[in-house]
């Protein structure tokens, strides 16, 4: 035993030995093995999950710069910094250290760009990555847990990103907490005691920014980069999923192996990242946060907007009315419900999050299938999904644009109220109509394929029959893109089915009817029967296809 | 052209289910043939893709270098936003571009420059890998076994009450920590339900802090207004927290147009009302008044309360109308109040009721 733990092992090349050392040491070669040559698929669409964690890393980067100068204190100073327009204003150390970092700390103002700059990339590329993963189907099984972890992944941002905006203690920042004190003020029997707890005692309190700032900087950050190992982690152990194609099974993984090629784009690819973000923070100023002043109760600034991502809320408080058509605030059961408060966060907010959370599940239950899926659906194949998710994004924007409603009224020169009532109803209706709107073109863009399959690609070229017909030369696909346009199911809807002793009971029917709307209308993918009784079809009545067409070609 | 026929619908016409279309599908045709880049097959193509990959790297190099100009290159001195003198100003956009720029072109140059290179000059042939199940089922019964035995030879499941202690001791230890949380904040809501106002509080300008005559309130005029008091307060003992709520809004209506209910017939002075400055829905200061309507915007949701109307909500979120002050003139001819609010300014919240009866009671 001993003598095996011997090696002589003598390495020819540089590398060689180098790699030998570590490896004696640590053990790596088992890892290079493993990963050198792991095979990665390539697409645009893969991006957007790397765009989010580079931004990650750019925050914590960009963040930790920001703790060397950063003061999480609310003992009052007064400033004597050399922004003339606060010279001898008490303000929070707070405060006063957030314009420090702005004006005196050489670099401050930059590195607080990118740092806010970074939080808007990361939360964006976090929704278009779920978007993707979403119309894909990727979160079907293996996969439905790490679904899960993204959601989460998406919460702890919005946590983060709101105790970040919260920090520099400026007019709009504390404005931002006063929402929250209402907010969480609103929830019953416990409410009152979670803001007096958070704050400290009554709002706005001496407390709440070092409570942020140990949010901020640790739990959060720790939080959210658990969840990306535990993310990647998975990603890993399930391999990446692939779109249909030629050569693309369930069973393997074509792509490019990760050393050289795919590290070296995804690590240029942090680079470019990174370049965006500064050339934004070198442009583009956000958060002038010298503008609003030190938090004070009393002045608001009107038409402030909050940072994207937490719009939705913000749209949410505003669209639900506060007293029509009855009182949404009234006593019961020994206790105030603050409804037009609570409920937009419980109902509009909450339940789009919880449905995007058991997605998964919803889908398989009425589906019915349980089978491991690597090859990804063309959004299209899927038209209900899809449809769905038009609906979530319309939903969505909605709720984003309402938190601009005062906005939109004074630009476009509406009454206030119109704009609320119009928002209202597109939150309500608007769904149903993108939802409808997407099935049908999906449906579409599905029958067009088989178009293309059974009849080619129109090629623009007319051509003139020997017995004075006009026709269009049509092109076959290729064998390769032929199996990309072929390689789907389109499910049948799956009646209701007995259970073990012949029953059908309530939920399967109701299982059953969704599953009815889901797949009721469908397109179905080509088969070569049909392929070869098309080409028989035409070839019959002079159509060009096939050779016919290769020959009129020039 | 005629008979294209079009996508079938399921319930319409006679289709193909997925059961039988797997026997009739298409054969997978395997991966296209490797099309060769230009770089593959030209060297001069090849080579002249180095040389915009070395060009890239060098970008970066004079971005770097970018940086370090503006950072010591630049003399940023003096005051910003300075009226009198705006050059400082200037020259700390120089330099805050300057270095965003460098940083940026730095970034850019390795990045496009790798990717490029990647794409270019790195083997772009697609290689499968075959997939694996997760764990084999050898594995997981080989697995199941282990845990097996690792929970029997605890004894766990034969000496239930080691089991339930054990249970009881896991769940009570930690919620010693839990109750360390609890000295994070005061526990009485009802600090909810008072401000600063009381009997013959003056009613003050906000920001200058000086007092208002009921003369100089004139019709359709709105002022931010204060308790006089809050000036004795400093940051370190409540001053945020009591101007949190205390901040009210004084306006003047023609006494014709005021709908006063019963009970609040002297709150106000010819006309004069003042109510809470805070919103009812959750919280913002609301800001502006319309003098026309007499309505009261909050600039965050947009709700609207009626001036006129003892402040009822008209439109928007916000669930109560604003709490009024009751004022009257002292000897001075100042405006002051005549007690603090009658019900808890701001958002509702759990005890909100509770607390109104109460005050009605004190009042
Ligand atoms: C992970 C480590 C992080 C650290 C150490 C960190 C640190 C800080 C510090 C010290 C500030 C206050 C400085 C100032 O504004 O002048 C700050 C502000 C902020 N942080 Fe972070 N942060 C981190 C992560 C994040 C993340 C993940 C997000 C968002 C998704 C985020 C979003 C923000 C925002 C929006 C601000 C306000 C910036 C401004 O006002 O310009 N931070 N952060
Ligand atoms: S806080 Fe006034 S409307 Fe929401």
């Amino acid at each position: 035993m001993s003598h095996s733990l011997q090696s002589d092992y003598k390495a020819k090349t540089t590398t060689g030995r180098i790699a030998h050392y570590v490896d004696q040491r640590v053990g790596v070669s088992g890892i290079v093995k493993e990963f050198g040559r792991k095979i990665f698929p390539d697409h645009w669409s893969f991006m957007f999950g790397e765009v989010a964690l580079y931004s990650l890393v750019i925050l914590i980067l960009s963040g930790t710069f920001l703790t060397f100068f950063f003061n999480p204190t609310m003992v009052s100073v007064t400033y004597d910094g050399s922004y003339v327009p606060m010279k001898g204003v008490d303000m929070s150390g707070a405060y006063a250290s957030a314009l420090d970092i702005s004006f005196d700390v050489r670099g401050g103002l930059l590195m607080r760009q990118i740092h806010h700059w970074a939080a808007l990339m990361f939360m964006m590329a976090m929704t278009v990555h779920m978007l993707r993963v979403f119309f894909t189907g990727a979160f079907r099984r293996p996969r439905e847990l790490n679904w899960v972890v993204g959601a989460t992944l998406m919460i702890v941002g919005i946590l983060a990103g709101f105790t970040g905006y919260s920090l520099p203690d400026d007019v709009l920042s504390g404005n931002g907490l006063r929402i929250i004190d209402g907010i969480f003020k609103s929830i019953p029997l416990i409410g009152t005691y979670i803001s007096l707890f958070f704050f400290g005692g009554e709002f706005p309190g001496s407390a709440i920014i070092s409570r942020l700032y140990s949010l901020h900087i640790m739990v959060i950050p720790a939080i959210l980069l658990l969840l990306v190992a535990i993310h990647m982690f998975m990603v890993v152990i399930h391999k990446h999923t692939q779109y249909p194609g030629p050569g693309r099974t369930e069973n393997n993984v074509v792509g490019f192996p990760v050393g050289p090629v795919y590290a070296a784009k995804a690590g240029g690819f942090f680079f470019i990242v990174f370049g965006i973000i500064a050339l934004l923070s070198a442009t583009f100023t956000i958060n002038a946060l010298w503008n609003y002043g030190p938090y004070d109760p009393s002045p608001v600034q009107a038409g402030t907007q909050p940072d994207w991502y937490v719009g939705f809320g913000d749209g949410a408080l505003r669209l639900w009315p506060g007293v029509w058509p009855f009182p949404w605030e009234f006593e019961f059961l020994g206790g105030t419900w603050v409804l037009s408060v609570l409920l937009p966060f419980a109902l509009m907010a909450g339940s789009v999050i919880m449905a995007m959370v058991f997605w998964p599940w919803i889908e398989r239950w009425v589906t019915k299938d349980n089978r491991v899926h690597n090859v990804l659906d063309r959004p299209r194949n899927a038209p209900f999904r899809t449809g769905v998710g038009v609906a979530g994004i319309i939903g969505y924007a909605t709720l984003m644009i309402a938190a601009s409603s005062d906005l939109i009224a004074t630009h476009f020169h509406v009454s206030l109220n119109d704009v609320a009532y119009a928002l209202r109803a597109s939150f309500l209706v608007g769904p149903l109509i993108g939802f409808y709107i997407t099935q049908r073109i999906c449906l579409a863009l599905q029958r067009k394929d088989r178009e293309l399959v059974l009849h080619g690609i129109e090629t623009g070229n007319v051509v003139q029959l020997p017995h004075g017909e006009f026709i269009e030369v049509h092109k076959p696909v290729d064998e390769y893109r032929r199996y990309a346009l072929v390689d789907f199911e389109s499910p049948a809807p799956l009646p209701a089915q007995p259970n073990k002793k012949g029953k059908v009971n309530p939920i399967e029917k109701i299982r059953a009817g969704l599953s009815k709307i889901w797949f009721e209308d469908r397109v179905v993918a080509v088969t070569p029967a049909e392929l070869e009784a098309a080409h028989h079809d035409h070839h019959s009545d002079n159509a060009v296809e096939g050779s016919v067409s290769a020959s009129l070609e020039k | 052209m005629g008979n294209h026929s079009d996508g079938v619908k399921a319930h319409t016409s006679a289709v193909v289910t997925s059961q039988e279309a797997s026997q009739e599908r298409f054969p997978d045709p395997g991966l296209p043939p490797h099309a060769p880049r230009l770089t593959d097959v030209d060297s001069k193509k090849a080579k002249g893709a180095e040389r915009q990959v070395v060009l890239l790297f060098v970008i970066s190099i004079l971005g770097s270098l970018l940086f370090w100009v503006g950072y010591f290159g630049i003399e940023v001195s003096g005051n910003f936003y300075d009226v009198m003198n705006p050059e400082p100003n200037k020259m700390l956009r120089l330099q805050n571009l300057l270095m965003g720029l460098g940083v940026a072109f730095a970034m850019f140059g390795i990045g496009i420059g790798i990717v490029h290179w990647a794409r270019s000059l790195m083997p772009d042939h697609e290689m499968v890998e075959e997939r694996h199940a997760v764990t084999s089922e050898e594995d997981r019964a080989e697995a199941q076994e282990i845990m097996e035995t690792i929970i029997e030879e605890t004894g766990i499941k034969r000496r239930p009450l080691l089991r339930n202690t054990l249970i009881g001791s896991v769940i009570l230890a930690p919620l010693t920590f839990v109750t360390l949380f609890r000295d994070l904040g005061p526990a009485d809501p009802s600090v909810l339900k008072y401000t600063m106002w009381d009997e013959g509080v003056r009613l003050v300008r906000d920001p200058s802090g000086t007092p208002i005559k009921a003369a100089d309130v004139t019709l359709g005029s709105a002022y931010h207004v204060l308790p006089e008091t809050l000036s004795t307060l400093t940051h370190e003992n409540g001053y945020l927290e009591e101007k949190a709520k205390s901040v009210v809004l004084l306006m003047r209506l023609d006494p014709s147009e005021l709908n006063v209910s019963e009970g609040r017939e002297d709150w106000n002075v010819d006309g004069i009302i003042a109510y809470s400055k805070v919103c009812t829905h959750v919280g913002c200061p609301i800001a502006l008044y319309e003098q026309r309507t007499h309505h009261l915007l909050c600039p965050c949701h947009q709700s609207t309360f009626d001036a006129a109307n003892e402040c009822e909500v008209v439109f928007g979120p916000a669930g109560h109308a604003l709490p009024q002050l009751p004022i009257r003139v002292d000897s001075e001819g100042y405006l002051v109040s005549q007690s603090d609010f009658h019900e808890p300014v701001g958002p509702g919240y759990w005890e909100r009721a509770k607390h109104v009866k109460e005050m009605a009671g004190e009042a």
